[in-house]
């Protein structure tokens, strides 16, 4: 192989693909890139055998071919090239090393041959359909920081993504939960996805993901099959294992009854919880809400260094309710809510809360209280 | 240096000051007199109760007195303590029980009652505190003390005579002894308590601290054990001596901040304080078996067991710990530890057992194991243990079951509330 290549483009997918690869590998195949220079184009491609990432780019090729080398190190290397520069990638004629050479600067990476790099084999898709980028961001970012870490719950390690009957309309819904609080987001289900396998898809590609269709705003396209998920945009196509496992009947979980309605300016909300919380210690302590009519007080209290209120105007006419929260998850929530007004649909302290945007329930939240 | 007759010493049974070169005690006769350069100055101590569970024993049946006594479990369990007649005829704490026997066949082997030590152990303890407040248990029975400034409050008596007169009181008031290292440093003080046991009173000075080390192994270094030695030996290096004549860049590059270690202990330089802050950094309990085990099954009756220990204490002392580790040690002694870290801190029974079980899953198969252990470490308070799961609805469930178990085991003993676990309906058990 004998290419050569602007830097720009190179470094651009470089760096959408090198993600992939883990910084610690025991096989040592996983810590490279392939790269496949053919026609007009240069193919990469990483891999932690569940997730895959391939990429084209432009370039010039001399000479067809491919080879894997070290990708945290090309990435590195051609990160600290000058900008503009022209980049020429070259095997030696064993395919032992690739030269990586730009003005006067030269690199010789040792080389790993192209049969040995896993290929994760995507098979058939049973559905596939284009969904907006920013719908696909949205429901990411709404429900991403509720995937829970907990391995032994591993059905739990992801977002789950299914379409359902909602107002009448069909939704694409996005469900997260580690079981103390369960983040819920729509959009109207985009053609072609209906009727497809509800799917877990894991926490690292989420975040992949989610930094693929940043700032994209045409259409991605989806194609899902029962163990695999595949987005492609523009040249960037990226596939991943979805989790095998049965999301619980989180439906369940989500209150129905809970009466007490209290309405809160979420910029306001956020601003006090972030202050009295400023006196909890690092592991999260509880808040205390204490709802009154027209005013919500908020108390921390840590036995090691003091305590803190805080005041609130509220809407809420129903009986005054002591209810406590853990201060990180109430703050996770308000920062995705969009609107200016949140509002809390709560039942007693014991029971799990229901929070959303005032506009609807496009994204909703529930949140299990702790005991103050 | 100073002159043999001008030495500050002191009888360790009547406390005079004796004068010169004195070889016992003017006014009890006594031989056991302390003298040393520093005597005065020194303040770091380190109390080491002599044999101690076997000293417990034998305080309590005086027809012991003249037996060799061996404290441990069972016939596959191992020597927790043996008392000095025990030791004259080879046995050795951590010796496994048979070879033990095999050394001492007439040995009388008790079973430990840690209730009845840890009861001592906190009588001495609390003696302890009497002298100062900055007291670190190393366990049930040894300590850090630091002494400094206490003269003020025990009548200008210096640390060395307070430390005499509290080996006394315990010998007095409790009936087992105790032996006594003093230096500079916490590393020196527990060296120096180890050197004349029983009923012993060491102490190491500055002055003498390197020629002192010089000629000792490297394993009295703290840190450095059978393998980590063996490493040095490797490069040739068996003695402290040895480790001071190197300079501490080349021990660094050598065996990282172990090197920093042994650049610094070698040269008696121990910067560590003594806590008094006492507080548990993990819980936990483990069962050596009687024959090597390698199922499934019977490892998970144990850890059940084991994990209802822990909660118990947990639940006891008000503690909940995040991070739950699972100990094994294979046929060929290996020892294996694994831990993972809960998302919420916990006391339950439940939870540790359900987290050892998933890491004891990818344990078992080709080992055999002597030993399973289960503890909680990453203690904090429990108003933020156990929350309630959204989604693991039987959670909730099996939590109000043990709190139901927990009132029952209170009123009934242990044994009334079993799980499925841990029931034999014949009395087969191993533990």
């Amino acid at each position: 192989m004998r290419i050569t290549i602007e830097r720009s483009n190179l470094l651009k997918s470089l760096n959408h693909v090198h993600r992939v690869v883990e910084r610690r590998n025991t096989i040592p195949i996983l810590s490279n890139v392939l790269l496949r220079g053919e026609g007009q184009s240069l193919e990469m491609k990483a891999t932690d055998l569940d997730l895959e990432i391939t990429e084209s780019t432009p370039a010039q090729v001399e000479q067809a071919g491919g080879t894997t080398v070290p990708a945290h190190l090309l990435y590195d290397i051609v990160r600290k090239l000058p900008d503009g520069a022209e980049v020429l990638l070259a095997t030696t004629t064993d395919g032992s090393a690739m030269t990586v050479a730009s003005g006067r600067s030269k690199f010789s990476l040792q080389c790993l041959p192209v049969s040995d790099f896993p290929d994760l084999n995507a098979g058939t898709f049973s559905h596939s359909f284009k969904v907006n980028g920013s719908d696909l961001k949205m429901l990411i970012d709404r429900t991403q920081f509720a995937i829970s870490t907990e391995e032994t719950r591993y059905y739990l390690n992801g977002i789950f993504m299914h379409t359902v009957e909602a107002g009448g309309d069909l939704k694409l819904r996005a469900v997260a939960t580690d079981g103390h609080r369960l983040a819920r987001a729509d959009v109207v289900a985009p053609s072609g996805s209906e009727g497809m396998p509800g799917i877990i898809i894991p926490r690292k590609t989420v975040g992949e993901l989610q930094k693929l269709v940043d700032g994209v705003d045409g259409d991605v396209s989806v194609e899902i099959s029962d163990a695999k998920i595949r987005v492609t945009t523009g040249p960037i196509v990226m596939t991943s294992k979805l989790i095998d496992g049965t999301f619980p009947d989180y439906q369940r979980v989500i209150p129905s009854g809970n009466d007490k309605e209290m309405r809160v300016d979420c910029a306001t909300f956020q601003a006090a919880v972030d202050r009295v919380s400023t006196i909890s210690s690092e592991r999260g302590r509880a808040v205390k809400l204490a709802i009154s009519d027209g005013q919500l007080t908020l108390t921390v209290n840590n036995p090691d260094s003091g305590s803190a209120t805080d005041e609130v105007p509220v809407g809420y006419d129903n009986d005054p309710l002591e209810i406590g929260f853990n201060a990180k998850y109430l703050l996770d929530i308000t920062q995705q809510l969009s609107g200016g007004e949140a509002v809390f649909l709560l039942a007693d302290p014991g029971s799990p809360t229901v929070v959303r945007d005032i506009a609807g329930d496009d994204a909703l939240y529930v949140l299990m209280p702790m005991r103050v | 240096m100073t002159g043999i007759d001008t030495l500050p010493g002191f009888c360790r049974d009547c406390f005079q000051v004796v004068p010169g070169r004195a070889e016992r005690c003017k006014a009890c006769g006594s031989p056991r007199l302390v003298r040393h350069g520093e005597l005065n100055a020194l303040h770091l101590a380190h109390i080491d109760c002599d044999a101690f569970y076997a000293s417990v024993e034998k305080r309590d049946n005086p027809e012991l007195a003249d037996k060799p006594v061996i404290v441990g479990g069972g016939k596959r369990g191992v020597v927790s303590t043996c008392c000095y007649i025990a030791r004259i005829r080879g046995v050795r704490s951590a010796m496994p029980m048979f070879k033990a026997l095999e050394a001492c066949p007439e040995a009388v082997v008790i079973k430990p009652d840690m209730e009845k030590y840890s009861r001592v152990g906190r009588q001495i303890r609390q003696m302890m505190q009497d002298l100062t407040p900055l007291v670190e248990p190393l366990s049930i029975d040894e300590a850090f003390l630091d002494l400094k400034g206490t003269e003020l409050i025990h009548h200008h008596e210096p640390p060395a005579r307070l430390l005499a007169r509290f080996a006394r009181r315990v010998e007095d008031e409790i009936g087992v002894t105790v032996s006594v290292g003093l230096s500079y440093c916490k590393f020196l003080a527990k060296v120096a308590s180890d050197m004349r046991k029983p009923r012993g009173f060491s102490v190491i000075g500055r002055e003498e601290a390197i020629s002192f080390l010089a000629p000792k192994p490297v394993t009295l270094i703290w840190g450095v054990g059978r393998a980590f030695a063996e490493k040095l030996a490797q490069d040739g290096i068996r003695e402290i001596g040895q480790l001071q004549q190197m300079d501490e860049a080349t021990l660094i590059r050598r065996y990282g901040t172990m090197g920093q270690r042994l650049f610094r202990l070698s040269r008696g330089e121990d910067e560590r304080q003594v806590h008094s802050d006492g507080e548990a950094k993990s819980v936990s309990a483990e069962t050596t078996f009687f024959e090597d085990i390698s199922d499934f099954e019977a490892l998970a009756a144990h850890l059940r067991a084991l994990s209802e220990k822990v909660s118990r204490r947990l639940k006891r002392s008000g503690l909940a710990g995040q991070t739950v580790v699972l100990k094994l040690k294979t046929q060929d002694f290996k020892t294996r530890s694994r831990n993972f870290s809960l998302d919420s801190p916990t006391q339950l029974a439940d939870r540790i057992f359900r987290t050892g079980i998933s890491m004891l899953e990818k344990e078992v198969g080709s080992a055999k194991f002597r030993l399973i252990g289960i503890g909680v470490t990453s203690l904090g308070e429990t108003t933020l243990a156990d929350p309630q799961d959204l989604v693991d609805q039987q959670a909730a469930r099996r939590a109000k079951a043990e709190a139901a178990i927990d009132i029952l085991r209170d009123k009934f003993g242990n044994r009334s509330v079993e799980t499925g676990y841990t029931f034999r309906p014949t009395d087969g058990r191993s533990r």
